[in-house]
């Protein structure tokens, strides 16, 4: 016999589920359109304005076609893998964000090993990606599978290193702790981006690059392998994938303002009273839109790297750096230049 | 340590995946099935039709970066904690940590010179 007391449980976390994951899927629909109009004005186009006022309603008119259209599987396909596919690379996408903290106190699940399990969950991301360009069983889409694969799991490491940065400084793997250790009377500079700005510009390069984005989306390389991994996907089940890459991308900017930036904590800090010093979750709205705005302008702005400039970058100059940083920080943690905590 | 908090993230990941069931469902229920031109199904290739399995031999580097990959993820699996808890332990643990990084640097400048990171 189900308690009475543990179906409300239930049904309550159910309800904080959707709370969150409703949201993120319209901020992903929102997201598309801002790309489309975000890159449209950076390249003095208007972007979509035909759908509903200034194109406000295009996203919805998206997921109509989307869903009505035909989900073709190729026919040499393993059609059971080729279904699986989007399905894993969507399911943690979401999950992880069980525990991502929206303001002090606010998160689904406030566990001690946040970070850990965020590690694990985007790492999980990956086997879609692969599952789908095996599935295919078509050249462009075992190509762009076996790229992102390389790509994804050399950038992993490097933003690895970069979290163990962000540990030492707040000696805690759970997300809210790792706030809490950036607070104090400093204002932006008790922020962690600081002491660790290597690390910091090296986490969200690799963000970019896990994500397969622009200048690192090779694995899609629209112009040379027609969209890799999901060339042969239609329909739902490409919007499947869509979904995932971009509440991946906001997942990672919510990272970076988090773990850097100080979260929900305000830049003025101790500097100034009122509205302006005190804490919200505004700051966190605010330091995430804008790196989420850096992923459009990436886009528009940088011509796509060379697979072997990637993997350069990624092995030879992030991962170098990253160890030698993680050395330094530990020393700035013990010979306190920096306090934990503080 | 507090397991209960381990359960919203279990039933989290049981709904992802039901969003992600249910669009693929109502792709298939909404969108039309309609085999008819023998040429729509086959995995596409420029126009051409496609004149072998995909399944096809790829390079060895992919495989190596996966293995050079699990080294490098392993060791950050044992930084993590390492980083939660060195300042309690001390001196010790910052010079055990240099010294066990530095075996991987050797391997790592080891695979670098055997040039396993080139690409061209």
């Amino acid at each position: 016999m189900i308690q009475q007391a543990d179906l409300i449980t239930l049904l309550w976390t159910v309800a904080k589920i959707l709370a969150i994951t409703v949201p993120l899927i319209l901020c992903v629909a929102f997201y598309t359109l801002a790309e489309r109009k975000v890159i449209g004005w950076m390249q003095v186009r208007r972007g979509p304005q035909y759908v509903g006022p200034l194109g406000l309603l295009q996203p919805f008119a998206d997921v109509v076609k989307l869903l009505i259209k035909e989900i073709v599987v190729p026919k040499d396909a393993n059609r059971f893998l080729f279904y699986l596919a989007p399905v894993l690379a969507m399911a943690p996408a979401f999950a992880a964000w069980a525990v991502v903290p929206f303001d002090e106190g606010v998160a689904l699940s406030n566990i001690n090993a946040g970070l850990l399990y965020l590690l694990a969950m985007t790492s999980m991301g990956v086997y879609g990606i692969i599952l789908a360009g095996w599935a295919s069983n078509s050249k462009y889409a075992f190509l762009g599978a076996m790229r992102s694969a390389a790509q994804v799991v050399s950038y992993e490491i490097a933003m690895g290193f970069a979290l163990v940065g962000v540990l030492i400084c707040s000696g805690s793997l759970n997300l809210s702790d790792i706030v809490r250790a950036q607070a104090g009377d400093g204002g932006f500079t008790e922020f962690f981006f600081l002491p660790l700005l290597p690390l910091f510009v090296i986490y969200f390069v690799s963000g970019v690059a896990e994500t397969n984005r622009a200048p690192f989306d090779v694995a899609e390389g629209e112009s040379e392998i027609v969209a890799g991994f999901h060339v042969e996907y239609a329909g739902a089940a490409f919007a499947v994938f869509f979904l995932a890459e971009y509440a991946n991308m906001i997942l990672v900017s919510f990272l970076a303002a988090v773990l850097f930036l100080g979260g929900w904590l305000s830049p003025f800090q101790g500097w100034l009273g009122g509205p302006l010093g005190a804490p919200g979750w505004w700051w966190l709205a605010v330091k995430v839109v804008g790196f989420m705005f850096s992923f459009l302008w990436f886009r528009a702005t940088f011509p796509r790297y060379r697979y072997d400039q990637i993997m350069r970058l990624g092995w030879k100059v992030f991962i170098p750096i990253t160890i030698v940083w993680v050395m330094v920080s530990a020393w700035m943690v013990y010979d306190h230049w920096i306090d934990i905590g503080a | 340590m507090d397991l209960s908090q381990y359960l919203p993230i279990a039933i989290f990941l049981g709904i992802a995946t039901a969003i992600a069931v249910v669009l693929l469902g109502l792709g298939t229920l909404l969108g039309p099935r309609k085999p008819d031109a023998a040429d729509k199904t086959t995995a596409y290739e420029c126009g051409f039709e496609a004149f072998e399995d995909a399944r096809m031999k790829f390079d060895v580097r992919y495989y190596l970066m996966a293995i050079l990959f699990i080294v490098f993820d392993l060791e950050i699996a044992f930084l993590f904690p390492w980083a939660v808890v060195f300042t309690k332990i001390g001196i010790v643990a910052i010079v055990e940590m240099a010294l066990f990084l530095g075996l991987l640097v050797v391997g790592f400048v080891y695979v670098w010179k055997k040039g396993a990171l080139e690409w061209e």
